[in-house]
């Protein structure tokens, strides 16, 4: 007799047996397996949308606690990209030893032209420097008495956009520093050094509120579905009874923590674009008294795929948390 | 079929529920269990479907020791163990298709060859046509109707029956048994609890009664007095 019960042997799981022989059992358990899923997938947003207000709740509690994190590391993204433009920053000043005539100089500025790490070079000679000195320091005839102009000749360097980063920089300054034709070379890196530290603090401090909001987020997940799994008790005490792996009676669930996840991405980036719109304008009022054109932009495709992802699976993970811990204690009594 | 050697079942607190209880039901076998109410009657059924496990002794069914089945095995044994419940078990969240559907679903089997089943375990309980109502609107004797549709749909080897006419009058208790004959006909072994006397004695089938969770006696027929006189 073929209804043997015969633990974990394919025949029974299956369930092939007499009349029910399919033609090919594995693709129909494969086909009955995928429309579980559907099922379950379909049944528990059906599910969250029968209770809307609640749903709402929890998409709104997740949403804030994404939008948070997503909202400041777009703001200092933004601060990073302002810090790395502004171009004065990152001008070398290359003072040129005495003895280099102005050709020198010339063909130095040519060669360092040509270097892919540099835009641009500005040559300014002894004369041109010291006629600037002259008008800006106001100090005129006085510079008259002088009887040789003590100023060097001077090479103002523009680095490419690549290399406006501190390290960056700094091998830059080596390479010129190492010139024959050098005497000093000049560059304000320890404030870009200092900006830099400071987004260091606030990437790891933002990290840190992230993992608080992610671990509060799993956690009211958890108890949302910990409250479903209460509601459909008879469900999953029918479901076990006629056989239901634990599997089976998991699904659901782990779908429903999949929409909540989903809702709630959803409301972050909402929330995220709102707060954006919202602050561009003085924003922008504010970066163009500074002469900058400064502007906080969204997350992008990408950055929003990936939200939408990390919501789905915080679902999920909140779900798993909640199944594992409450469905076992429901059996059939 | 169903073999039990030597067993018992106590609760926390000391309250025993089967002593040392011993019997054996054949493959296709139709018997009727019945005792007291808290004879121990529904402990023996939940030992059988491996609600329960036995505190001494082991149950055997099918061939298997159920004392070996590890918890993550158990689904796949109650796939072969029909059962019908007094209270039905119903989900009136869903139709009454659904609810015979789901012993099918749980097994994987794929959504047309479970329409066929669904509506061939419905024929024969005489509700193809209420196959899309909500079972919350049915009477108590048609829900237990699919209560029984859904304990049989996947074909089980063996059918437990827990006061399965416990609330219907003796008329529509006696056409629920009938279909647990019918089903013990094409070779399903069944075990019906009850305590309605009358009814099993009008059928004439092997009775084992339980008195203070004791297996008074195997094979004949029960009179009033040993399962009342107390």
């Amino acid at each position: 007799m073929a209804t043997e019960p015969r633990r974990g042997s394919e025949q029974v799981r299956t369930g092939q047996r007499g009349a029910a022989v399919a033609r090919n059992p594995v693709r129909d358990l494969f086909d009955s397996y995928l429309a579980h899923h559907r099922k379950s997938a379909a049944g528990s947003l059906r599910r969250m949308l029968r209770a809307p207000v609640a749903s709402l709740m929890t998409w709104l509690v997740m949403g804030i606690a994404l939008a948070l994190p997503v909202g400041l590391m777009l703001v200092l993204g933004a601060v990073q990209s302002l810090s790395s433009g502004w171009d004065q920053a990152a001008r070398i000043n290359v003072y040129l030893k005495a003895d280099v005539d102005s050709n020198q100089a010339l063909q130095l500025v040519q060669t360092l032209k040509a270097r892919p790490a540099i835009a641009d070079v500005e040559y300014i000679s002894k004369a041109q420097a010291l006629a600037r000195f002259r008008q800006s320091s106001g100090l005129g005839d006085a510079l008259d008495y002088l009887q040789e102009n003590p100023l060097p000749d001077t090479l103002v360097v523009s680095p490419m956009d690549m290399m406006r980063n501190a390290a960056s920089l700094k091998t830059l300054v080596q390479s010129l520093q190492a010139l024959p034709q050098v005497d000093s070379v000049q560059v304000d890196l320890a404030w870009l050094e200092r900006l830099n530290a400071i987004a260091g603090v606030l990437v790891n401090a933002i990290w840190i509120l992230g993992l608080v909001l992610a671990a509060a987020v799993v956690l009211v997940i958890g108890n949302t579905i910990r409250l479903a799994i209460e509601n459909r008790r008879d469900e999953i005490v029918v479901a076990k009874l006629v056989g239901g792996t634990d599997a089976f009676v998991r699904r659901p669930f782990l779908y429903t923590g999949l929409w909540y996840g989903l809702g709630g991405s959803v409301v972050a980036m909402l929330l995220v674009e709102v707060a954006l719109a919202w602050l561009n304008e003085p924003v922008s009022h504010l970066a163009s008294l500074y002469g900058s054109r400064f502007e906080l932009s969204g997350p992008g495709f990408s950055g929003s795929l990936g939200l939408l992802l990390v919501g789905m699976l915080f679902g999920w993970l909140g779900a798993w948390f909640a199944v594992k811990r409450h469905l076992r204690a429901i059996e059939p009594t | 079929m169903i073999q039990f050697e030597q067993v018992s079942k106590r609760y926390a607190g000391g309250h025993t529920a089967l002593e040392a209880v011993s019997f054996h039901l054949d493959r296709g076998e139709m018997a009727f269990l019945t005792g007291h109410s808290g004879a121990g009657k529904s402990t023996l059924l939940k030992l059988v479907m491996l609600m329960e496990r036995p505190s001494e002794g082991r149950v055997v069914v099918g061939g298997q020791y159920l004392d070996r089945v590890p918890r993550r095995q158990i689904p796949y044994i109650r796939r072969h163990i029909g059962v019908v419940f007094q209270n039905h078990q119903l989900l009136f969240d869903r139709t009454v298709f659904d609810n015979v559907a789901l012993p099918l679903e749980v097994m994987g089997v794929s959504p047309r060859e479970i329409g066929r089943r669904v509506r061939a375990a419905l024929d024969k309980v005489g509700l193809l046509n209420k196959e899309k109502l909500n079972p919350v609107h049915l009477s108590g004797g048609e829900q237990q109707r699919i209560g029984i549709a859904r304990a049989v749909v996947n074909k089980p080897p063996v059918l437990l029956a827990d006061e399965p006419t416990g609330n219907l009058d003796p008329e529509l208790s006696a056409d629920i048994m009938h279909l647990f004959e019918q089903f013990n006909q094409v070779g399903v072994t069944v075990l019906i609890a009850s305590h309605d006397i009358s009814l099993i004695r009008h059928l004439g089938r092997r009775v084992l009664t339980l008195h203070n969770g004791h297996l008074v006696q195997g094979d004949v027929m029960p009179d009033e007095e040993a399962m009342y006189g107390d």
